[in-house]
């Protein structure tokens, strides 16, 4: 079977469940699939909100990635979009997962305090920033702190 | 590694054997993770890549307590081998083909545990069971990703747990699929009605490979669709709860199938037998729907002599790479019907089954 939006094989198959026991059949490949899936959470997440402040044009500033990039792909760029896109992720991930925060297991390294934890979040987005912008001698005193606080654990 | 020495084994997810395995072909489980200061693939560049690839290579190679896992560089491979990893489940189709750079798979001899590296995450762990077996496979894989992560450094965030690159699997990283065997209720119609009150507990249903047609062979992966939120314990109880209610509605069916129609399902299994053992030419589709009628069979106590694992060989063996590789030679599309064809009919005849 054909996804229904493109050439490619159906490898998800939907089914809405719309009101009065009626059902609505979609079949599509995993990419149209994970855009539809976008699509109808983001109408939900987006209803009551206003649409004046567009936040496509934020940029994650470890990696580059622009929202709008993530809003096209569904794919976001590094761990830190997490942070720089939070507020718009926040409701994403309600409507995908009904939740979002994390129940579950966590690594066993690294450090366990949350000033701890924030310190390494930053460091190691200060490396991927140093590296990007080719300050090595910066990069190298970062990978010792980083290392330094992982080994806490 | 030579993938050819691989051929003549079933690989652990198709060994037949397990719990509930009248119904349950295999439980698999996967956990995506992603190093802490690179960018994820899709983002990171060649070199990036190639130093992904060489840390998660080293961890896994002193890793303890793990099965061993040898590395096989996937760029380098030619397009048959990859597909044949492929087809025996080892590498998604996006690893084969889809992606570039520097990307590979790590798995044992067994072929229980595999770990995708430069996928859409640059870990991807998996862990194969044959059989029901959603708690073993949990227990195996939690080892091998604490294995990893004494070595590694993953993206976690204290809200939204392990950082993956697409939203739809942070949290756990967890996916797990259970791939069911339901012929009976394909055959009395019963299967959309399932697949209905499924999708309403954010189940995901999909075909054997994720490929094309649903009924490919009666065979289906039902998976769970959410990663955070709960925890590990409480998705594979929901999905065990779910593969319970399959598993009745299916044997109910086959009970309802034998006791209103035994003869005419004895007659569609002997056909099955009869068009595999003499066929000159036959799609892998057709062989596909053919053994789900044989598998069937067996498990029904319709025919005798073939024990379910030879099932699951012509399964694996009639597979387009596999098939190549078993002949030795490049075949198109035509000539690999006549080399199944050629394959089947000679395994049959050994066997004995078409008498």
């Amino acid at each position: 079977m054909k996804c229904q939006r493109c050439s490619k094989p159906a490898t998800l198959h939907i089914t809405e469940v719309l009101p009065h026991d009626k059902f609505d059949e979609l079949h599509l490949c995993e990419e149209c699939a994970k855009k539809y899936l976008y699509a109808s959470a983001g109408k939900k997440a987006g209803k009551g909100g206003g649409e004046m402040d567009d936040p496509g044009g934020k940029v994650c500033e470890a990696c580059g990635l622009k929202f709008v990039e993530f809003r096209n792909s569904g794919r976001l760029g590094c761990p830190h979009d997490y942070d720089s896109f939070r507020d718009e992720l926040v409701p994403l991930l309600e409507s995908i997962h009904g939740d979002a925060k994390h129940a579950g297991k966590g690594p066993r390294r690294g450090p366990k305090g949350k000033a701890d934890q924030h310190e390494l979040a930053h460091a190691r987005r200060q490396l991927q920033k140093a590296i990007t912008d080719e300050d090595y001698e910066a990069a190298a005193k970062l990978r010792d702190k980083i290392k330094r606080l992982e080994d806490q654990g | 590694m030579n993938l050819d020495s691989l051929l003549q084994n079933l690989g652990e997810w198709l060994r037949g054997t397990g719990a509930e395995s009248d119904v349950v072909v295999s439980t698999r489980i996967r956990l995506a993770r992603n190093l802490a200061d690179v960018p994820f693939t899709t983002r990171a560049s060649p070199a990036q890549k190639g130093e992904i690839e060489g840390r998660v290579r080293e961890a896994i190679a002193r890793a303890d307590h793990t099965p061993k896992l040898d590395y096989l560089s996937v760029a380098g491979l030619p397009p048959l081998d990859r597909l044949f990893l492929v087809e025996r489940q080892l590498i998604s189709r996006e690893l084969a083909n889809a992606l570039d750079g520097p990307r590979g798979v790590a798995f044992d001899p067994r072929e229980s545990v595999s770990v995708m590296v430069n996928e859409e995450d640059h870990l991807r762990i998996q862990v194969m069971r044959s059989g029901l077996a959603l708690d073993e496979a949990w227990d195996t894989i939690d080892k091998v990703d604490d294995a990893l992560e004494a070595r590694l450094s993953y993206a976690y965030h204290e809200r939204f747990g392990y950082l993956t690159a697409c939203p739809t699997n942070v949290g756990t990283g967890l996916r797990a699929s259970v791939m069911l065997h339901l012929p009976a209720l394909g055959i009395t119609k019963e299967i959309e009605k399932l697949f209905r009150s499924l999708q309403k507990i954010n189940l995901v249903v999909r075909g054997l490979y994720g490929e094309g047609s649903r009924a490919s062979g009666d065979l289906y992966q039902i998976s769970n669709q959410v990663t955070l939120g709960k925890d590990e314990h409480t998705l594979l109880v929901e999905i065990r709860e779910v593969i319970d209610v399959a598993l009745k509605y299916e044997r109910r069916a086959r009970q309802a199938l034998l006791k209103e129609r035994r003869q005419a399902e004895q007659d569609r299994v002997a056909r099955a037998i009869g068009t595999l053992g003499s066929a000159t030419m036959i799609t892998s589709e057709e062989t596909m729907e053919l053994l789900s009628a044989v598998r069937l069979g067996i498990h029904l106590n319709l025919i005798g002599d073939l024990p379910p694992t030879t099932v699951n060989q012509l399964f694996i063996h009639s597979q387009a790479a596999h098939l190549q590789k078993l002949t030795g030679q490049v075949l198109d599309g035509e000539e690999r019907n006549a080399a199944r064809a050629k394959y089947l009919r000679n395994r049959l005849r050994d066997l004995g089954a078409n008498k």
